[in-house]
Parts: C-alpha cells; structure tokens; sequence
C-alpha cells in the first residue's frame, strides 16, 4: 500500500516539475498519434462518403467488413507493419522502421477502419429530408456533399475523438514497429506513453508509470471533453 | 452568432492540428549531416543503464545520433539478419558464430564479461546454495516436480542469449530442455521478456531464475532474491559487438558502425566498463574484456584490434 501512494506522490511530482523525460514522451505521443488521426481524417472521410452515398456491388459487405475491422488487434496491425518495412520487407528501403513515421503509419491503419465506419454512420444519419430538401434545389454534387457534412459534423467530430482515443491509448503496435526507442533526439526517439508505461512498469519503476498513466488519461479526458465542449455549443 | 463561434472553434482546431502536424514531420533537429547509428543490444546491457552512460560519449565525438532498441539476443539478431540495425550487441558466441559464417555480421570484438548468477528467494527451498550450476538445475527441477511444491523457476523463456546459457546449463546436467524441462510442469516457467522485468516477475513469485550479474546487481535494491549459484565455468557470459555484414545490407550505416564497435573496445571505455556502477553497487557490473582474453578464452584480435 505504501509503495502505491509513494508511487503517486511521486508521479505528482513528476508532472508537476514538468519533468523533461516525462513531457517529452507526453508530447511525443500527442503528436505521433494527432498525425495519425490526421492522415486518418483525410482518409476515412472521402472513403466513408463515397461508401455511403456510392451504388456498387458488395457495398453491404464492405461496411460489414469495415465494422469487423474496428476490432482489428492492435499486434496484428503492428506485425502487418514491421512485416512490410522491415528492411526484407517490400518497402524495407524506405528504412522506416523503428521511426516514429512507421508508428504513424500503423496507427493510421489501426483506426482507419473504425473512423471510415464511423463516418459512413454519420453520414447515413443524417436526416433525409435534408437531403430530398437539398436534391429538390438541385445542389450540385459538391454543395450536396458539403452540406451534408456540415449537418453530420458533430458526428464526425466525435469520429475523429474515437480515432485519436485509439490511436494513443494503443500499445502493441507502437512496441513492435516503435521499439521503444528512447533517443537524443525529440525526433528519432519512439518511446511514447504506452510503451514507457509497460516498460517502466516491467522494470519496476512504478512512479514513472503511474506519472505517464495519469498523463495519458489527463489527454484522453481532455481530448473528450473538448469534443463535447464544441458539442453542447 | 452561433455559427462564427462554431468556425472560430473549428478554426483554432485545424490551426492547431497543422501545427502539431507539421511539428511531426520537421520536428527532428538533427542536422542532415549528423549520422544516424542503429543498435540492437541485448537487454541486459541495456537495463544496467551502461549504454545510456556510453551513448552520450560516442554522439559527442563522432556527432552521431545512437538509436537503441533493447531485446534479447535471439529478436537482436533477427533485427540483425534483415539489415534494420547497423550494430548487434549481444552475448551467445555459439548464435553469434553461426551469424557470422552466414555472412550477416561481420568485425565481432569483444568488449566486456561477466558471470551468469542463479539467484532466488532467501528461503531456498530447493537448497542449491554453493552448489555447481548444473547441480542447482537439478536440484530446483527435482523439488518443482515434487507435489506440493512451491519451488518455482522463472526462465526467460525468449531466446536471448540468457535464455540460451540456461539452455546449456540444462543440456549439462543430462536433460533435454524440450522434453524433460519445457511443460514438464508449474515450476517452470516462462517470462517471454527481458532481463530485467524477468527479475521483477521471479521476485513477485519467489522463484529461482538465472540472470546475468550486471542486471541483477542493477536491480538488486527493489528485489529480495539473493545469489545463491556465482561459481561455475559454464557461467561465463561474453559481451560482443558487430557490424552488420555491409556487403549483405549496402545502405546499413558502416561507417559509424565501424566506429561504435572501435569505440567499444578503446582504452578509454574499456576503462569507463571496468568502473561502472562501482560507486552505486560497490563491485562492477561487468569487467572489460581488453586484458582477459586469455582467460575468457576468445582470440587476443577480438579484443584488442580495432576494425581498419
């Protein structure tokens, strides 16, 4: 019991000193992760409304297969990852791997699914007569497509809340195509919260990890609570 | 009213994701001529804190940027066998050997050693205190068969180079690992991970488990598992570094490769091995190969003569 609360004084201390160590892993997971949501916005957002509002064979299908991808285990995107850019991998002459652009590149993978499936909901939500009232005024395709989104956007706010809470909060893609790296430099390390905290915890050094926890549920909180904070506007 | 704070909000967001966006792609500082050197070293190495105490040294002098990911020595050499690393560090001559006649790495020099220990809970429930290792093997395997036994071993169980000493130690003392150990019941188990979170799992459990004596010195303050094996020839642990073969991998950074391992077996670091962690645990926690290589028994060259 004592090693617990001397672990949290501890951790206090750590985040309150702003202890470099400490802050650049915070910063280095945000960033890492906000890309990925990022690339996976700008992905998951043209993909999503092309499945929603496209006629093709198989539509049905895809948007189950997508719904089973929003479980897609995190080690296994990661493994899928280190297998293809590892230097005998196909893409292993880009050197990628253990750079925190590898870690980008698998969480955008990881949440791809989950967002594209998230936006077609958002946009199949939206209420028809918006959408009859738009046709009868004969938008263009693009003032159609703006419009709707426009009317779905918290949805898709809320979207991009779940990629980002997936992709920062996820540990063993970042471990296998990470590795952990604890560097120099802000830019080539690719130790982030998750994997400082199972290996802060492994060896033994629980303040740490209680410290990086706190901050890893401080930004998931935070991020949430912006969300809803545009919201409720 | 409503809408403009919407867009201002949405404003802010999209500033600020462009910001952090491009943070991510231009935040590396290093200056384009600032080279990068890709390690894979073995954990123990690693978690006794002597890179972290090295690597500033080397980025100094030779204005390199020193990448390290810490795994066992088995997962350091497959980094190693598909070119993603410069440098292997790692400690089982038998698989470094092998990786050497495969063409993989090549310059192995041998910078430091130290002993293998059998460490568990005071009690000793199995009695190996002073024995030889391959006594204490059995001696453990005997009372965890016993029913009712709480005699537990912890291996590492990830084909590191820890992992392949305990192997031997079991072929020694007359058992075949996968039959007569591997599964033959709860006392043996295993961790799947590095040394040092190893020694954190045996101490939870009050079990036995062999450790390089660098890690568990390093650890020793957090845990209450005592030495109980140190003496024993099979117990030697031979710590080397290598490049990767750069006729197999052409863009693997030979250069300052070359350099790292240079640097490893330089009188200034071999004296900096020889004196680590003195101060904090009153004995080093490994001892430099330079002048020992006769009684480590691996050729004067490995230790002594630097890459050309």
């Amino acid at each position: 019991m004592y090693e617990i609360i001397e672990g949290f004084v501890e951790a206090a201390r750590l985040i309150v000193t702003l202890d470099p160590d400490v802050m650049a892993i915070a910063a280095r997971s945000i960033v890492i992760s906000l890309t990925a949501t990022i690339l996976a916005t700008l992905l998951a957002i043209p993909l999503g409304a092309a499945i929603n509002f496209g006629t093709f064979p198989g539509r049905k299908s895809l948007i189950n297969l997508i719904q089973t991808l929003y479980s897609l285990p995190t080690v296994i995107v990661g493994l899928l990852i280190f297998l293809l850019i590892s230097r005998v991998g196909p893409f292993g002459s880009l050197r990628l791997l253990f750079t925190p652009t590898a870690m980008v590149i698998a969480q955008t993978v990881l949440i791809l699914p989950i967002m594209t499936g998230l936006t077609i909901s958002a946009l199949s939500g939206v209420d028809p007569v918006v959408r009859d009232t738009l046709y009868s005024l004969g938008a263009t395709r693009l003032q159609f497509l703006v419009n709707i989104m426009k009317e779905a956007r918290f949805a898709i706010l809320a979207t991009v809340a779940v990629g980002f809470g997936r992709a920062i909060s996820e540990v063993g893609a970042a471990i296998l195509v990470g590795g952990n790296i604890a560097a120099s430099s802000f830019g080539s390390s690719t130790r982030v919260l998750t994997t400082a905290i199972s290996l802060e915890t492994s060896m033994g050094n629980i303040p740490e990890s209680i410290a990086l926890g706190i901050i890893l549920l401080a930004i998931a909180l935070g991020v949430n609570l912006a969300i809803t904070t545009v919201q409720h506007r | 009213m409503q809408r403009r704070t919407l867009f201002a909000v949405a404003a802010v967001m999209v500033a600020l994701l462009l910001i952090c966006g491009c943070t991510g792609t231009t935040s590396d500082p290093t200056p384009a001529e600032k080279q990068q050197l890709r390690i894979a070293t073995t954990t123990s190495l690693y978690d006794t804190k002597l890179l972290e105490r090295l690597t500033p040294i080397f980025e100094e002098q030779y204005n390199a940027e020193v990448l390290i990911v810490s795994a066992g020595t088995g997962k350091a050499i497959e980094y190693g066998q598909n070119g993603d690393v410069d440098v292997l560090m790692v400690h089982d001559r038998a698989r470094e050997d092998a990786f050497l006649a495969d063409g993989y790495g090549v310059n192995r020099r041998v910078f430091a050693y130290n002993y293998f220990v059998v460490v568990g809970p005071e009690s000793d429930p199995a009695g190996i205190k002073g024995l030889q290792p391959e006594a204490a093997f059995t001696a453990i395997r005997e009372t965890g068969m016993t029913d009712g036994s709480d005699v537990v071993f912890v291996s590492r169980g990830d084909a590191s180079g820890t992992h392949s000493k305990e192997k031997a130690i079991w072929k020694a003392a007359g058992f075949n690992y996968s039959a007569d150990v591997q599964g033959s019941g709860d006392w043996y188990q295993e961790a799947g991970t590095g040394m040092g979170a190893t020694l954190a799992m045996a101490n939870e459990k009050q079990a036995y488990t062999l450790s390089d004596i660098g890690t568990y010195l390093a650890y020793k303050g957090d845990l209450d598992l005592v030495t109980l094996v140190d003496e024993g020839d099979i117990l030697l642990n031979i710590y080397c570094a290598m490049q990767i073969n750069p006729e197999k991998y052409s863009d693997t950074n030979s250069t300052v490769a070359k350099d790292w391992v240079n640097f490893m077996i330089s009188e200034d670091v071999q004296k900096e091995i020889a004196s680590f962690g003195v101060d904090q645990y009153g004995q080093p926690l490994f001892y430099a190969a330079r002048n020992d290589w006769e009684k480590i028994g691996v050729p004067q060259a490995e230790v002594k003569d630097p890459i050309p």
